[in-house]
């Protein structure tokens, strides 16, 4: 039966071209053997359009974020100054710094990292190398996806019902830094557990086999190599804990505050601060007469503060990364 | 026979469910020490599933039920005192895609050892020993002892392979569990991990689940075939090819299923 076949195969090697969609392969010897044929033609063409497309697209993502980033230097060149980082507000808003509003700023992202970062990464940890698949973990999972959705005005009441009037500590700080944890939480939750499962499986595989614990394979072997995800998925983080007005307007941030210039201790927990998001917000919006470059500078010395928190979040990557196992 | 034959590996009457479907039907076997095991039959018959009853890896996989005894090493592996680390120490797994962690080559051999110790109680120059000693045994200490530093992920896939036996070797195990091992190799290299492998015979106990009929031969002392959860015959592997007892395995080992 078998060699039937073959031998069918072998006498009539064109009996494959019997395929309707195929035209046939020229001969032995033939000029236009591998040559363009007029569908290899179309499917180039076709190639060169959805290239042409894709980097359209790309174009369209990058020009107007470089645009906007140049627009806001320029706009913001009359006003930026180290005196203007350092020093307060002056003139009902109209002139002076931003120093009471940039480190307000400073205190909440870093503060409410303190909090979501660790909680977040451990969570996530235990929620996908140590539970088990039941129902309690699959409720817990579907929850963190949902409130990952939650807009931020929603944990801005919850953060005024729990932590200013429930926990008493008043709109303070702390109280603001706490609903901005919980806000970020569940997207660092999130982030993590991708982190987390995008380790191979084999990696835990080897562990186990050779008797390691679960809590050995994490250290060891998941961790190390996850570690970029988690970090990346928490720096996504400090920009939007920056960068969010609502859950600080309610629970802690004012309009104006004043502090000692240049001192970074001059915020208690339980004082009230100013936050540069707030800050932009209420002198674009709610002062008039103010001159035009100090928005702008406010935004870039936003967009500094959150690049520079970063920064520390990738010399902290580098660090691990340097040494001897991670 | 004088002494008494000593088996590393006894099952009685095992049976292992995931969920309600029954991958293992009632297997008892016993698989003498110091022998190589063939473990063939057909894809989906339960000799990975068998294989990870070994070494209780099982339970890790999803739902698992397990009835039954197995004895490693005399000793019931379902006994409440037994420690699944100091177990799995006995027996290691070898997979059928090789997976070397992704640490140094020299990390990759220490692994265990510093899993299975204190910290402060391991010397450097104590270390270097034992990493070259389990390289040495899988022949890989010539080509790889100037690269003790490198990724082993970036090492050629038999180097591989052969690194996660040797890393299993500081642990001085009593049973080495190969799950085709050579399924991801060309026939070169599968001749040196057979090679490596007639090395390690006789002061362990290995058992090697494998596709290639021809490998089976060439290396293991006895043979087991499978099918459908079930064991149909284990016996020597010279008379399992040569005078198969059952149809089925005769079937099987002239290729007539896939
Ligand atoms: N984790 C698992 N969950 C459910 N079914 C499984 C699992 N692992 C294997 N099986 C099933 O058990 C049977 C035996 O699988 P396996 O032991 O991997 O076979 P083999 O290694 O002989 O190819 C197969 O039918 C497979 O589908
Ligand atoms: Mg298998």
């Amino acid at each position: 039966m078998k060699g039937q076949v073959v031998a069918t195969n072998e006498s009539n090697p064109a009996s494959l071209g019997a395929n309707p969609g195929l035209s046939s392969t020229p001969g032995y010897g033939s000029r236009d053997l591998f040559t363009e044929t007029p569908f290899v033609r179309k499917k180039k063409r076709t190639e060169y359009l959805v290239e042409a497309i894709f980097f359209l697209m790309t174009l369209l993502m990058v020009v107007p974020l470089i645009f906007i980033v140049c627009y806001l230097f320029y706009r913001a060149a009359p006003a930026l100054s180290i005196d203007f980082l350092f020093s307060a507000p002056t003139s009902g808003m109209r002139g002076g710094g931003i120093w009471p509003a940039l480190l307000g700023t400073l205190y909440l992202v870093i503060l409410s990292l303190l909090v979501s970062a660790p909680i977040g990464v451990l969570a996530a940890v235990y929620l996908n190398e140590y539970a088990r698949d039941n129902w309690l973990t699959r409720i817990i999972n579907l929850a963190v996806v949902n409130l990952a959705g939650v807009p931020s005005i929603v944990h801005a009441l919850f953060g005024v019902g729990a932590f200013v009037l429930f926990a008493r500590m008043g709109r303070s700080i702390l109280a603001a830094s706490l609903t901005l944890a919980i806000m970020t939480l569940p997207v660092i939750i999130a982030a993590t557990k991708e982190a987390l499962s995008a380790v191979p499986m084999a990696f835990r595989e080897a562990c186990w086999n050779v008797g390691a614990s679960r809590w050995q394979t994490i250290r060891g072997i998941v961790l190390p190599n996850s570690i970029s995800g988690i970090l990346t998925g928490i720096i996504l983080q400090v920009s939007r804990a920056a960068g969010e007005t609502a859950p600080i307007m309610f629970t802690g941030a004012v309009f104006y505050k004043a502090i000692s210039e240049g001192d970074i201790f001059a915020y208690g927990l339980f004082d009230q601060c100013m936050a540069l998001s707030m800050h932009l917000f209420t002198i674009s919006t709610q002062v008039p007469n103010v001159p035009e470059a100090i928005p702008y500078a406010t935004a870039v010395v936003l967009l500094g503060t959150v690049l520079l928190v970063n920064m520390l979040a990738i010399v902290f990557r580098v660090y691990l990364r340097s040494r001897k196992k991670w | 026979m004088s002494a008494p034959e000593k088996f590393s590996i006894e099952t009685e009457k095992l049976n292992l469910w995931y969920d309600d479907f029954q991958a293992l039907m009632n297997v008892s076997v016993k698989m003498k020490d110091g022998l190589i095991t063939g473990l063939i039959g057909p894809s989906g018959c339960g000799k990975t599933t068998l294989l990870r009853c070994f070494n209780r890896v099982n339970e890790r996989y999803g739902n698992v039920t397990t009835t039954g005894q197995i004895k490693i090493l005399g000793k019931n592996i379902y006994d409440p005192d037994v420690s699944l680390p100091e177990m799995r120490k006995a027996v290691g797994m070898v997979f059928q895609r090789p997976n070397p962690l992704p640490i140094s080559v020299y990390e990759n051999i220490m692994f265990g050892l510093r899993i299975h110790s204190e910290r402060a109680s391991l010397k450097k120059s104590a270390a270097d020993e034992i990493v070259e000693k389990s390289l040495t045994e899988v022949f890989l200490w010539d080509d790889l002892k100037d690269k003790l530093k490198k990724k082993a992920t970036a090492l050629q896939l038999e180097q591989q392979q052969k690194l996660c036996i040797a890393r299993l070797l500081p642990l001085k195990p009593q049973v080495i569990l190969m799950d085709e091992p050579c399924s991801s190799l060309d026939a070169e290299s599968t001749r040196a991990i057979e090679e490596m492998m007639l090395n390690l015979a006789g002061r362990y106990t290995m058992v090697i689940v494998t596709h290639n009929m021809a490998q089976a031969r060439r290396v293991s002392d006895e043979c087991l075939f499978m099918l459908m959860g079930e064991v149909i015959e284990h016996s020597r592997t010279q008379s399992l090819f040569l005078t198969p007892r059952d149809s089925r395995t005769a079937d099987y080992i002239e290729g007539r299923y896939g």
